[in-house]
């Protein structure tokens, strides 16, 4: 079947199977593999891509479903060279290590501060708490979160 | 390559110290933020083909037959290769690590869930899953030997078969220390306690499954693979060995690793599959496994059953400890450990105290699971030593009623007794255990805790303090004692420095995260005065790359840092004869201050090492002796290993009513030597951390009677979110190590050995009201609850 979506703000067009998953239409069809795949059971959050501006896991969602959408991956957080504060943040105050949860991390909290410029611990944590991260122990990102958001802030709000 | 950004205006400088030592950003993140990170499923080759393996569904069973024609008939396949197939090439078994051998695919009974027994190449990955379908086998079940305990019972079905006069499941006999000085010492102890603990089988899960890359080139002989390898040179080894290709013809890449912890270091059949699919099909081959397949077939870790006991004073004095493990290795003993050291290093099980006495007794055993057992940062095996040494001292103050730190305080080896030689036979290099303690108790406000332990405790509430004191031994290791099968186990290390003054450093070790291209820049430019950002660091690729065994253990900063340091040293020292050349004065009248040689008493006379090197490469006469250039190549062996330490204090609070553990606060002091990135080490501090709470809390891979994987997936296999652990509290102290260089000691493993034993002796702490004084991991709230009734039940 043929899927058309709008990816990282272009049109895209490909003769996909009906059954073939978000996750591999971006990687394998556009090779977009900064989105990663870690487990068969959207436990681990490293596939976390936006649909229509909310982070959803491109390895539960059908490319068809996707078909008439935008989809938002972590190739289009650097916009004209300039990086987004949630992207300086994670180098700044070591929110990675091998990097491989870091996409799916990403989008989400740059989600978060979107909705809540401001989160807190316990809203940053819950925020990505359907992620899996084996490498950070989780204080790291909280804090590049914060970092990012304090970051914004001074740069009077701008995402 | 690695790139550094530029900075923005106005974007913090925390590089304080870009020359040396210190915090410093990492050299790597700017591609990982960008979504550049290169893994092996990232490899995309034109024309390439994917693999699919068939496994197993029964843990025991006799294979009558395999019919593949289906599968063949598919118009998408390539290739269905099954046992048979691989025993033609001579492919169908394969060697362990630990001079076992392994079925790449079982050719006559299967022995665990999950086990490979066919694969299948095709056009796409999904046409590969739907051949595999496709495939009838018949199986003959057999009865499985589940219960690790009953494994030598006389009747137990023979696993190994295959191996020639094998009537039982036996694989071992392993003993450490003086016997009967520790039965002298037990009988005439004032008090002796003894403990039942479990350390159930884990699995380290990374977020990146294990796969490759295979490409055969059939012309020129030569394959590639692009592989999650820990070390991919002793990978192209084993490749040579097993495949007989030819060494030289065999290119291994590591790219970049999605977290390894050990999983990582043996080699899969899935890997030999791919490479059978590349050369059968003359295209490249892919094979990634699913994370099932992951948490079924790949590298599971400890599953120890160990009785502990230790002797004392009445007053508290620890005299000795033995302890009676029955190791459970799956159907094949797959321990990626030094060959003399089957238990791995176990035999640090004496923990942080000076003791009379200590003796082990291990048996290992095969039983119808998958292989594996060292794995999960667990510094070979030293995470079951120190939990069960951290947990029986815990019980002897419980029996005493005494403090479990005054207990630990009190028994500490002391300053003046370094090097400390262990009555099992190791020789601690450095340590000073007291101030590191202190240093976490006052961190926690220890005296504060216990008091608003005991009002709460009035109150009926359930909070629990726990400590841990953990001495680690990493850095394996002298090539006269360690190597892998037959392959000794130092590094090598190649510095250049080109003209300009820039510098490559290539390393036999491989990062899976813990961010080598940052620190390895540090440690040569500490010694060399290049600023990192001018230090490029060459990994993972066997092509550009010394030899050597790779990352795992905690050894990187031991073995390779210090290779990297040595190798440093060496060019400076060319550099010092060219630079006596260039200001025209002798060596002995040179001194060397980071970055340049000058002239002692006359320190405006200088020449920095960036124009050393143009001198190195340029025209004009050198040194009588000295050949052009200035680069050079060392291999490592330690001397010694290094012996890090931690203290690590828990608090949980334990909801009466659901019996669910919560990690309130958590505090780690680590002690690891000289420090080189502190932001660095803090993160695997972290990550341990993060370990130690699932494995006590949370984390087992369990099996029913029949064999069937119960933790097969991550909603059965549950690992922390960021809603199950605290914001971590870390401090640290500095006891450098004699036997590095620079002073370094591992710390990679650290958190994961040190802190289970921690938040286990605080949730059994907690539960003290009911009597209790041991519970094993994981403490899930259903296990817990048990517990409070009076009914602790081991995991297995």
């Amino acid at each position: 079947m043929q899927v058309t979506m709008t990816v990282n703000g272009e049109e895209v067009t490909r003769e996909v199977e009906g059954r073939l998953l978000l996750v591999h239409f971006l990687r394998d069809h556009l090779g977009l593999t900064g989105t990663h795949w870690g487990c068969d059971t959207s436990n681990c959050g490293t596939c976390v891509v936006w649909l229509d501006g909310e982070p959803v896991k491109s390895c539960t969602v059908l490319a068809a479903m996707a078909g008439g959408h935008e989809v938002r991956t972590v190739e289009d957080l650097e916009r004209d060279g300039e990086l987004d504060p949630v992207q300086r943040g994670f180098m700044e105050c070591h929110g990675l290590q091998c990097g491989f949860c870091t996409p799916g991390m990403m989008m989400t909290a740059r989600a978060l501060l979107d909705r809540n410029p401001d989160p807190s611990e316990e809203e940053i944590r819950e925020a990505i708490s359907g992620q899996i991260c084996r490498c950070t122990g989780y204080a790291t990102i909280v804090r590049s979160v914060r970092w990012a958001a304090a970051h914004e802030a001074n740069a009077g709000g701008a995402a | 390559m690695t790139t550094v950004d530029e900075r923005p205006a106005g974007f913090e400088n925390n590089d304080h110290k870009p020359v040396g030592h210190g915090r410093m950003l990492r050299k790597e993140d700017p591609r990982f933020i960008r979504g550049k990170g290169r893994y092996v499923d990232d490899v995309q080759l034109p024309g390439m083909l994917h693999c699919a393996i068939l496994r197993s569904p029964v843990a025991h069973a006799r294979i009558v037959s395999i019919d593949t024609t289906a599968a063949e008939a598919h118009p998408k396949v390539k290739a269905v290769v099954t046992g048979a197939a691989l025993t033609e090439l001579g492919l169908a078994w394969m060697p362990t690590l630990s001079g076992d051998v392994q079925a790449v695919l079982a050719t006559d009974k299967v022995r665990f869930q999950g086990q490979e027994v066919a694969f299948v190449v095709a056009e796409d990955r999904y046409a590969a899953r739907d051949a595999l379908e496709l495939i009838d086998v018949e199986y003959d079940v057999l009865d499985p030997v589940i219960d690790v305990r009953r494994a030598l019972e006389p009747g137990a079905p023979v696993i190994r078969d295959d191996l020639d006069g094998k009537t039982d499941n036996h694989i071992f006999d392993w003993e450490t220390g003086d016997e009967a000085a520790t039965e002298a010492v037990f009988a005439s102890a004032d008090v002796v306690v003894s403990e039942d603990i479990v350390y159930p089988r884990v699995h380290p899960a990374p977020m990146e499954t294990c796969g490759c890359v295979a490409d055969y080139d059939r012309i020129d002989g030569r394959l590639t693979l692009w592989s999650t390898s820990q070390a991919p040179h002793a990978h192209r080894t084993l490749y040579a060995i097993v495949a007989g290709l030819p060494e030289h013809k065999i290119r291994v890449i590591s790219p970049d690793i999605g977290g390894g912890f050990g999983g990582k270091v043996p080699i899969y059949p899935g890997y030999v599959c791919a490479i059978v699919g590349s050369i059968v099909t003359g295209k490249p081959v892919k094979w990634m496994e699913d994370r099932s397949e992951n948490l079924t077939s790949t590298g599971f870790a400890r599953d120890y059953i160990m009785r502990g006991e230790i002797a004392a004073t009445r007053d508290g004095k620890i005299l000795a400890v033995r302890t009676n493990v029955l190791a459970d290795h799956g159907a094949f003993n797959g321990v990626a450990a030094p060959v003399k050291y089957p238990a791995g290093f176990f035999g640090v099980f004496t923990g942080s105290y000076d003791l009379q006495a200590a003796h082990c007794k291990m048996t290992a055993v095969y039983t119808n699971k998958a292989p594996g057992g060292v794995a999960y940062a667990c510094s070979f095996r030293i995470t079951e030593a120190v939990y069960l040494i951290e947990r029986i001292v815990d019980c002897l103050a419980y029996e005493l009623q005494m403090d479990p730190v005054e207990l630990r305080i009190k028994n500490f080896i002391q300053p003046d007794q370094f090097p400390y030689r262990t009555k099992t036979g190791w020789l601690y290099d450095s340590g000073d255990y007291e101030p590191t303690m202190r240093k976490a108790l006052e961190i926690a406000g220890y005296d504060e805790l216990r008091r608003e332990q005991a009002e709460r405790r009035a109150c009926g509430e359930l909070m629990g303090i726990g400590v841990s004191f953990f001495t680690e031994a990493v850095g394996a290791g002298p090539r006269k004692d360690m190597d892998i099968l037959g392959l000794g186990m130092a590094d090598g290390c190649e510095l250049r420095v080109h003209p300009t003054g820039k510098a490559v450093v290539r390393l036999s070790v491989q990062t899976q995260g813990q961010g080598h291209e940052t620190t390895f820049a540090q440690i040569v430019a500490e010694e060399i005065g290049i600023p990192p950002a001018d230090i490029d660091v060459v990994h993972g690729d066997t092509d550009q790359t010394p030899f050597g065994l790779g990352t795992y253990g905690s050894r990187s900063t031991p073995v390779s840092g210090a290779a990297a340091a040595l190798v440093a040293r060496k060019v400076r020292d060319k550099a010092r004869l060219i630079a006596s050349a260039m200001l025209e004065v002798s060596v002995a009248d040179l001194e060397w201050q980071k970055g340049a040689f000058h002239v002692k008493g006359d320190p405006a006379k200088s020449v920095t090492i960036q124009e050393i090197a143009m001198r190195a490469h340029g025209a004009g006469d050198l040194p009588e002796g000295v050949e052009g250039g200035l680069e050079a190549q060392i291999c490592y062996n330690p001397e010694n290993l290094t012996y890090p330490h931690g203290a690590y204090i828990c608090v949980v609070d334990i909801d009466p009513g659901t019996a669910q553990v919560k990690v309130r606060r958590f505090v780690a002091v680590d002690d690891c030597g000289t420090r080189i990135n502190p932001m660095i080490i803090e993160g695997q501090v972290h990550r341990g951390l993060t370990d130690g709470v699932g494995m006590a809390l949370m984390e087992m891979i369990a099996f029913d009677e029949d064999g069937n994987c119960l933790g097969g997936s991550l909603m059965d296999y549950l690992i922390p979110t960021a809603l199950e652990v605290p914001d971590w509290e870390t401090g640290f102290t500095v006891t450098p190590s004699p036997h590095h260089p620079i002073g370094a000691k591992g710390v990679g493993e650290s958190a994961t050995v040190g802190s289970p034993p921690a938040i286990v002796n605080a949730v059994v702490d907690a539960l003290k009201p009911f009597g209790i004084r041991h519970a094993d991991m994981p403490l899930t709230p259903s296990r817990v609850w048990d517990a409070m009734r009076g009914v602790p039940r081991p995991p297995v």
